[in-house]
């Protein structure tokens, strides 16, 4: 048996009839993560000590004949930008080089209760900000598929691991398709839950309004799995929604046959590469071809995503990040006089490029002048996007269109060029701020070999449909 | 040019950022190209549309409530370690860069 390159149940029911032991399970991670990851650089840091422990706690219920819970001795990975308790958490900023939370998310606290064996933090872009993971403080990532290439970002460790199996699952954040777009360019499966599905208590907030957890993973049953356990209210969150969870596995192999698929011109104009094109429309004449009807949606407020995403998530951030001062957390700036001095030199010190970028932008888009012409105009079309998708779920039960224009690109290739970077969201950003659900399935590979990613979106809490179409996709491909 | 150095020296001090000569005129060169982009919302009539700051208000509310009423779901009793307790002292100031036994400690605020 090949111990990393299971899938959540083969991993849980080897443990559960005690074939292997969770212990080696991790072991075999650790192994492999040692032997590739010097050169993907998908870790920050593992949490050895914990993992193994909770190892050890899943091995004995084997051993006592105890059936285990979903996620029994799998090992996982978990973004940085989730507090763990006793393992450091660095959002992959130096501003928070030394951070070691007091508590856990309650993400994975729910993974560990559902049996997870978590094996460390996976690198990203620095707070959740870029498309690339070339932001991170520590170190990029490299893509798995091709090593001259970015994984995607900001969840680019998540989806690395994945990819390179140096994790069965991983969770990671989506504000503007962070989880998408990285599984796009991996070639692995990520979901983006509703907002409200899933708690985001424990989750260094970048954009409050906008920032979901969700997991990447080798199988969309996978995905479901997890979903089902990160899913439901909590105290602890207040726009956690109140609705009630199905169970999403039971529902993959509901038939698909008569569902209506809604396709957006405006998701297949300028800029989206050929390829990926007819990848893409390949894949929607084999949905078609397992029974589910094509009807074109229009959703004309698209070509204004991407600017009132970055209004919106920039001023989100500037708030959310004024918390780094120096004082109860975060690095602070050695040799100075006064606490003025100590916020600035502290912030300026432990922030990199990107993040100042956007505190910069968002600080000046709330500033007093501009707040109407900026924020609250973004706001207001914020609206417009969003009936743009009651409109036409209206009409059809998913939208499909490709997650990102293009295949993986190459390090270096966008770092300069801020607003180049930001157009790799194009395709994913309106869905975060809809807060609608989207998943992004593996459809095919360019002529380079690159993967390519088709995205299905649904209606709010309904990712047993999305979920149940990218299964029905992948199982027939 | 919508913004100019002094723009962006007031946003940073704003921000409570200091930035280095070369990050501020960089800045200056972004944020214009960023708002240049933005700009194409002033395209779009939104005078009648309301502004969206979240999407939690689309489920849960009670509908035939008014104001924060409609978000009972969300509220809870103020109770004291309602939720969980409160963390220890030492673990609170664990991660403190500068504390005594009792306080984080910061540079002095108050001349006299």
């Amino acid at each position: 048996m090949d111990l990393t390159s299971l899938t959540i149940e083969a991993a849980r029911s080897a443990v559960e009839e005690r074939k292997v032991t969770a212990l080696a399970l991790a072991e075999a991670h650790y192994g492999r993560i040692q032997k590739e990851d010097g050169q993907i650089g998908a870790f920050l840091t593992l949490s050895k000590e914990r993992a193994l422990e909770q190892a050890y706690r899943i091995d004995r219920m084997a051993a006592e004949g105890k059936p285990l819970p979903p996620l029994g001795g799998v090992p996982v990975g978990i973004k940085d930008v989730m507090s763990t308790r006793g393992v450091r958490t660095t959002a992959g900023s130096k501003i928070l080089e030394k951070y070691i939370p007091p508590y856990d998310c309650t993400a994975v606290a729910r993974m560990e209760a559902a049996g997870a064996v978590v094996l460390g933090k996976m690198n990203c872009d620095e707070f959740a900000m870029g498309s690339s993971n070339e932001n991170s403080a520590y170190h990029p990532v490299r893509n798995p598929r091709d090593p001259s290439r970015v994984p995607g970002g900001s969840s680019g460790g998540s989806a690395a691991a994945v990819a390179a199996d140096m994790a069965v699952v991983t969770l990671g954040s989506d504000t503007g398709g962070s989880i998408r777009q990285p599984a796009s360019f991996c070639g692995v499966v990520g979901l983006l839950p509703t907002y409200g599905r899933v708690s985001r208590y424990g989750l260094i907030a970048f954009a409050s309004s906008l920032d979901h957890i969700g997991p990447l993973a080798k199988t969309v049953k996978d995905a479901a799995i997890v979903l089902s356990t990160i899913a439901g209210r909590d105290p602890m969150d207040s726009t956690s929604a109140d609705v009630p969870v199905p169970d999403y596995v039971a529902e993959l192999d509901k038939p698909v046959r008569g569902m209506k698929l809604g396709v957006a011109q405006e998701y297949f104009g300028e800029g989206l590469d050929d390829e990926v094109r007819q990848s893409v429309e390949a894949a929607i004449d084999k949905l078609k071809g397992l029974g589910c009807e094509i009807v074109p949606v229009s959703l004309p407020h698209t070509p204004y995503a991407i600017p009132t995403y970055y209004l919106i998530a920039t001023a989100e951030a500037s708030a959310n990040l004024a918390r780094f001062d120096g004082v109860r957390y975060s690095h602070r700036a050695s040799g100075v006089k006064t606490l003025s001095e100590m916020y600035r030199r502290s912030r300026d010190e432990g922030f990199g490029a990107e993040v100042k970028r956007r505190i910069m932008l968002g600080t000046y888009a709330l500033s007093a002048g501009y707040y109407d012409a900026y924020y609250l105009k973004a706001q207001k079309v914020r609206t417009l996007l969003t009936r743009d998708f009651d409109e036409a779920f209206r009409k059809v039960d998913a939208i499909v269109t490709p997650t990102c224009p293009t295949a993986a690109f190459r390090l270096g290739e966008k770092s300069n060029d801020p607003l180049a970077m930001y157009l790799a969201d194009i395709y994913t950003v309106t869905a975060d701020l809809a807060g609608i659900p989207g998943i992004s399935v593996p459809c095919g590979v360019t002529r380079e070999k690159l993967p390519i990613g088709l995205q299905i979106l649904g209606k709010h809490f309904d990712e047993s449909t999305i979920l149940r179409l990218a299964h029905t996709f992948e199982q027939a491909t | 040019m919508k913004v100019t150095e002094k723009d962006v020296a007031y946003v940073a001090d704003l921000a409570n950022l200091e930035l280095t000569a070369e990050e501020r005129s960089g800045m200056v060169r972004d944020l214009n190209s960023i708002l240049d982009y933005v700009d194409r919302l002033n395209g779009l009539d939104t005078s009648n549309v309301p502004p969206m700051a979240q999407v939690s208000d689309r489920y849960g509310v009670d509908e035939s409530k008014q104001g924060s009423e409609r978000f009972a779901y969300a509220s809870r009793e103020d109770e004291l370690e309602g939720l969980r307790k409160s963390l220890p002292h030492e673990e609170a100031l664990a991660n403190a860069p500068d504390a005594d036994e009792d306080f984080f400690r910061v540079p002095k605020v108050i001349e006299r």
